[in-house]
């Protein structure tokens, strides 16, 4: 296998237009993925382009309509702005999952979404929370939501030559949290057996008022469990609304049977991360910002 | 297979080394540049071994091209100890019997430099998650969370009493 | 000299100072095997099979050949053929023909990974290219994962002339079961059959890996005139030089092994993979090759421990006695026979004195890499069911699980499975130990449950070779043939100061290579601190007598009228009495005398006693995932004397936890094509640091009559009682008997299903 070429573009546009023109090529952010796919002999890129050294890929910005977080921040980057992980929490503590502290210092949420891993991290509190992303390509730039960034295990919709440039939070909503949690059989290190994030809006009687519960590793993409979300919708999230949450996840999971987990235990592990997700992000609307 | 010039620091000294872009900065550290301190237990990010610090942050060298190393500064194994003055992690991993085949150890001294050069007064069971990328075969981690417990707690002393007024 | 009746104080034995070889290891100096450049150096590296069984039918190497910077390529064909003989090896025998098979496929693979050919050149990424251009012709055979498959009349075979011995009459037809081996004493089916209580199980193990962190790696230089040099780590280069002589068909004194820093063997470096495979490259190339493993080829091509199935009954008296007791195991040792079977077979009961008792053992070949030894090889397989056994017993009867133990504990003077007399062993001071510490009476919190287990090894002597010199400035070298895996250089400076009475910074300790020293057993089964200590200490001794020596001709005396103390020598009688000679001052006049002052001890040490150990284990389970958790550990173990404390706790500690990983996440996973599905850290789940809690440790020293010094060994004990320990934990947490390793979390939460269905 020839070595690849190495890029380091300077602009978002130099990386889209060396991306356009290698339909080997393959972006490095953290490498986390890409680095071990290409020992493995699962990609050969003939190019390889960094994205780190363009101005403004990596930090966290706030303005009105929310959080810009540049494609290439690391995991624990996200970690040092407080404004992000007292907004959204969950999605913090997601991506601060990922492998370990080493890793976490070069991974970035971004490159979890678009190695479109069922089991990726980040990408269930992303969806929870609503984020987007802002996609930069050869036709232009284009908005889209993160559940529909990954189309099926290791695919995602960005056409040729199209980029992440960053993904966008919205602000915190008056009474809302969110969480994610995952099941291991360690209690670290581990891949996600099964992962669960909610983003929830109470209203000042604590009654649910929106929800958008994320499960992760019981599908071939991220599934945005609208059933489940609806059961919620209404309740002072009882006993009975949890249950027949649970009921609407075990109902929508089609996982499989794998080296990490038997469908049983999953689609089991769903129900009862996503009641535990709940309360968490339950317990943080409750907090004023 | 064109090979490409990197200027890196690495533990205070410029260098400049080359390597083949698939190559990555634990093939370019153990090779070209002799620091066979840092070392391969898995080459997928699993063990921790490889630990390095680059532009301040704890990586695995292993997940880390050699490209990428252009123009920043890293610190290995071979940069902790100031001379022959060993670091006081250094000291207390020989004093409190913390390795025992020593393979591991310099990603733990890296991992730990970097915990406690954050957080001086971490608890145990911060110890044990940051810790967490680091694997080791043979202690069962017990004296090395003792000895990154020590080093803390002796950093602390050193710093208080470097504050205090002659 | 032999171990004092009674405890004193030592000096030196006993205290924790730094071990010499630490400053390399935390500076990043220190040279471990992959870290060895030599000149000239290229690169190796090796194609291996994809399927799990198969006929080769044609290798053609010859694109490979004519890449560019490709300086060699080797397949099966350049492998001498040998008959099968015997070799000593560790503890055991190993057969040099599955040894050189086993390096590379000759005729047959017999594992996915087994290698098959492999190239040198310029550069490990060209090494790998040129894999890439060889071209194998297999015919694919079916292949046998689990025991009952390969144990089936119709099996498919491994290979054609294994023969099951142990069996009578021998048999006729060939079959996948090299060895069936039992040993009984008195009459167990009886006592069952008469018994208060019965109770039995059959238990399941997967394979496991040691996990070293260290991937295998070598350099070898052979020369045309047939003299070859390697630089290796491994637990035994005299090990290396003899098997890569055996496999090569050479000599032994043209190959000098330099043990270089190990990272890690816990047995599984008790054998070699890479070494002749290095050399024939290097002499087909004319250059110094370096090849090493990768951690997938690691796990896939290695030498694991065996999964397997053990079957159990046993019986017991109201009262608790065991009365009977009859186990059946079968040990899946991969690709070529060899998988533990007498130690498990003895291990299993050892610690107990039952009267009535059957163990019966089989070795059972399947597609996968060849099991090698793993700390304690065998009796954590054995023991688990045992001590889970107990367990049941207790709860059934109502009696402490300790008091249970201690009823039927071995004590000095019983006689067990293996027919002679047990020493001054110290199973009970470990049970009674384990009663009165602070964790067994402890209050447990919510879905917590404690768990209680004990175990035993063997340990080894065997052979050993030390040099002790003194230089002229009165420093003192030990040389010794034996790696150090975890802190040995320290307990051999120790004890060689503790006897010259001189301070421990003035011994310095080398380890050298095997054409500069006589032989030494490989460092595994416990043996290092007894065996290569006892040489130590028995060469001070010369030493310190040929001081005394020199000392009494000055003096004009005999050498029964001087006497050594405080590392000098005093006279007693005549003209000069109490006159004094340092070790100093001998020494500055040595070669104006005598010559040079050096002692060298050959032995092959005799008198070892079995180490015990009793642990502790306090789980936590969530009901609603099956998650367990490791809440309390503690470890008690009869250690003979801690030379360095702090290294015996560490093999107590460490031990301990590749149990815990072994009872509750890892384990080798196969997918239907025979393929290994978990060959990396990642999914091959071993304790990270935030799985485990501080392990305590209790040294029990109940010194050994047979070593100056009273040492036992103790790396392999710790991890026999830990599987029990968590399974008993674990099954007293949710009430359930756990029988099935690992018990990971979707299987525990599986059977806290159905026993609520």
């Amino acid at each position: 296998m020839p070595s690849p070429a190495f890029h380091s573009p300077k602009s978002v546009a130099d990386a889209v237009a060396l991306l356009a023109a290698d339909p080997d090529a393959r972006v490095i952010s953290g490498g986390t993925d890409l680095i071990v796919q290409m020992k493995s002999g699962r990609v050969a890129p003939t190019s390889i382009i960094d994205i780190k050294r363009i101005g403004g890929m990596i930090g966290v910005r706030q303005d009105s309509s929310g959080f810009k977080i540049g494609a290439a921040t690391p995991c624990t980057a996200l970690k040092d702005d407080k404004a992000l992980a007292a907004a959204w929490p969950g999605v913090v503590e997601a991506a601060n999952l990922i492998g370990s502290v080493q890793v976490r210092g070069r991974a970035t949420m971004a490159g979890n979404l678009c190695n479109a891993s069922p089991a990726a991290d980040s990408v269930p509190a992303l969806v929870a929370a609503g984020a987007t992303c802002r996609i930069v390509g050869p036709g232009g730039m284009r908005e889209l939501a993160a559940e529909m960034i990954t189309s099926g295990p290791g695919q995602t919709r960005l056409a040729p030559g199209e980029i992440i440039a960053e993904i966008c939070l919205p602000l915190r909503p008056r009474g809302g949290g969110d969480a994610y949690l995952r099941s291991i059989p360690r209690t670290e290190m581990d891949i996600a057996v099964v992962g669960a994030g909610a983003a929830l809006v109470l209203d000042a009687s604590g009654t649910c008022t929106a929800a958008r519960i994320a499960l992760g590793a019981v599908g071939p993409t991220v599934i945005l469990a609208e059933a489940a979300c609806a059961a919620l919708v209404g309740t002072r999230l009882d006993d009975a609304a949890l249950d027949a949450m649970a009921q609407e996840v075990r109902a929508v999971c089609q996982p499989i049977d794998d080296k990490r987990g038997t469908a049983a235990y999953r689609t089991a592990m769903a129900a009862v991360l996503a009641r535990r997700v709940v309360k968490l992000a339950q317990a943080r609307a409750g907090v004023a910002e | 297979m064109t090979r490409m010039l990197i200027t890196a620091t690495i533990n205070g000294d410029t260098c400049d080394f080359l390597a083949d872009p698939a190559d990555t900065l634990l093939d370019a550290l153990r090779g070209e540049l002799g620091l066979t301190g840092s070392k391969e237990g898995c080459g997928s990010g699993d063990c921790g071994a490889c630990t390095v610090m680059m532009d301040g942050d704890m990586v695995c060298s292993c997940l880390v091209l050699a490209a990428e190393a252009e123009g920043r500064v890293i610190s290995t194994i071979e940069g902790v100890a100031d001379g022959s003055q060993l670091h006081p992690i250094q000291r207390k991993f020989l004093e409190l019997g913390a390795l025992q085949c020593g393979f591991c150890t310099p990603g733990f001294i890296v991992a730990a430099k970097a915990l406690l050069d954050r957080n001086p007064d971490p608890s145990e069971s911060e110890v044990r998650y940051w810790l967490a990328g680091n694997l080791c075969r043979c202690t069962g981690y017990d004296k090395i969370v003792h000895a990154v417990l020590d080093a803390a707690a002796e950093l602390r002393q050193d710093h208080q009493s470097r504050r205090m007024p002659a | 000299m032999n171990a004092p009746e009674s405890k004193r104080a030592f000096r030196l034995v006993g205290t924790r100072p730094v071990r010499p070889d630490g400053v390399d290891k935390v500076t990043g100096k220190a040279l471990y095997g992959p870290d060895f450049v030599a000149a000239g150096m290229i690169h190796g590296a090796i194609l291996r099979s994809p399927h799990p069984h198969a006929r080769i039918k044609a290798i053609d190497t010859s694109k490979a050949e004519a890449l560019a910077g490709v300086k060699a390529v080797v397949t099966g064909a350049d492998f001498p053929s040998s008959a099968s003989h015997e070799i000593a090896l560790g503890e055991g025998t190993g057969n040099v023909r599955y040894a050189s098979q086993n390096c590379m496929a000759q005729g047959k693979v017999l594992y996915e990974g087994h290698a098959v050919a492999a190239v040198a050149a310029t550069s490990e990424a060209v090494a790998r290219a040129a894999l890439e251009l060889i071209e194998v012709e297999y015919a694919v055979l079916p292949h046998v994962m689990d025991i009952a498959s390969a144990m089936a009349s119709d099996a498919p075979l491994l290979h054609d002339d294994i023969f099951t011995k142990g069996l009578d009459p021998k048999p006729e037809r060939a079959s996948n079961v090299p060895l069936r081996f039992t040993t009984a004493r008195g009459d167990p089916a009886a006592a069952i059959a008469s018994a208060y209580t019965v109770v039995s199980g059959k238990f399941t193990l997967l394979p496991v890996h040691q996990g070293y962190i260290e991937p295998h790696a070598c350099v070898a230089s052979w020369n045309g005139d047939g003299q070859g040099q390697i630089w290796a780590s491994s637990q035994g280069a005299f090990m290396i030089r003899e098997l890569t002589a055996g496999i090569l068909g050479i000599s032994q004194a043209n190959i000098r092994v330099t043990p270089l820093e190990i990272g890690g063997g816990f047995g599984g470096k008790t054998t070699i993979y890479l070494e002749p495979v290095a050399m024939l490259l290097s002499r087909k190339s004319g250059r110094p090759v370096r090849l090493a493993m990768r951690r997938d080829e690691v796990f896939r091509a290695s030498g694991p421990a065996p999964g397997g199935e053990v079957e159990i009954t046993m019986a017991a008296d109201a009262d608790g006695t065991i009365t009977g007791t009859e186990l059946e195991f079968k040990l899946m040792g991969g690709a070529f026979p060899g998988s533990d079977t007498h130690p498990a077979a003895f291990s299993a009961l050892a610690h107990y004195n039952i009267a009535n008792c059957r163990v019966t053992g089989w070795d059972v070949l399947c597609n996968m890499a060849s099991t090698a030894a793993y700390r304690a090889p065998g009796a954590p397989q054995t023991v688990f069911a045992v001590e889970s056994c107990i367990d049941e017993l207790a709860i059934r009867l109502g009696i402490d699980p300790i008091a249970l133990r201690l009823k039927n504990a071995v004590r000095p003077g019983d006689i067990g499975l293996m027919r002679v007399p047990a020493g001054e062993v110290g199973y009970v001071e470990c049970l009674e130990a384990a009663q009165a510490h602070p964790h067994w009476s402890a209050p447990l919190g919510p879905n917590q449950g404690r768990g209680v287990a004990g175990g035993v090894w063997g340990n080894y002597g065997g052979s050993s070779t030390v040099v002790v010199s003194v230089a002229d400035d009165g420093s003192v070298l030990v040389t010794t043939g034996s790696p150090d895996i975890g802190g040995s250089r320290a307990s051999m400076a120790i004890m060689a100061a503790e006897t010259l009475e001189i301070a421990y910074e003035q011994v310095r300790v080398n380890i050298a290579d095997t054409s500069s020293i006589g032989f030494s057993m490989l460092t595994g089964g416990s043996r290092t601190t007894f065996a290569t200590g006892k040489a130590v200490v028995q060469a001070c001794e010369a030493v310190i007598a040929d001081l005394c020596g020199r000392a009494a001709a000055m003096w004009g005396v005999e050498s029964s009228q001087v006497v050594w103390r405080d590392a000098a020598v005093h006279c007693m009688a005549g003209e000069q009495k109490d006159q004094v000679l340092t070790l100093r001052e001998l020494a500055a006049k040595a070669n104006f005398g005598k010559g040079p002052i050096a002692a060298e001890i050959s032995l092959n040490a005799t008198g070892i006693l079995p180490g015990f150990g009793v642990h502790i284990c306090d789980t936590e389970v969530d009901p609603e995932t099956g998650h367990v958790a490791i809440v309390r550990y503690t470890v008690v173990q009869d250690v003979g004397t801690a030379i360095h404390p702090d290294y015996v706790e560490g093999q107590m500690q460490g031990g301990a936890a590749q149990g815990i990983g072994w009872a509750l996440s890892e384990g080798y996973l196969f997918d239907k094509s025979g393929r290994m599905e978990n060959p990396g850290f990642l999914d091959y789940r071993m304790p990270v640091c935030s799985d485990l809690p501080m392990i305590e440790t209790v040294m029990i020293e109940k010194p050994n009559p047979a070593h100056p010094y009273g040492v036992k060994g103790v790396g392999e004990v710790p991890i026999v009682p830990p599987l029990g320990a968590v399974a008993n934990a674990v099954s007293r947490t949710v009430g359930l008997r756990q029988r099935d390793l690992p018990m990971t979390p979707d299987r525990v939460w599986s059977q806290l299903q159905t026993a609520k269905a």
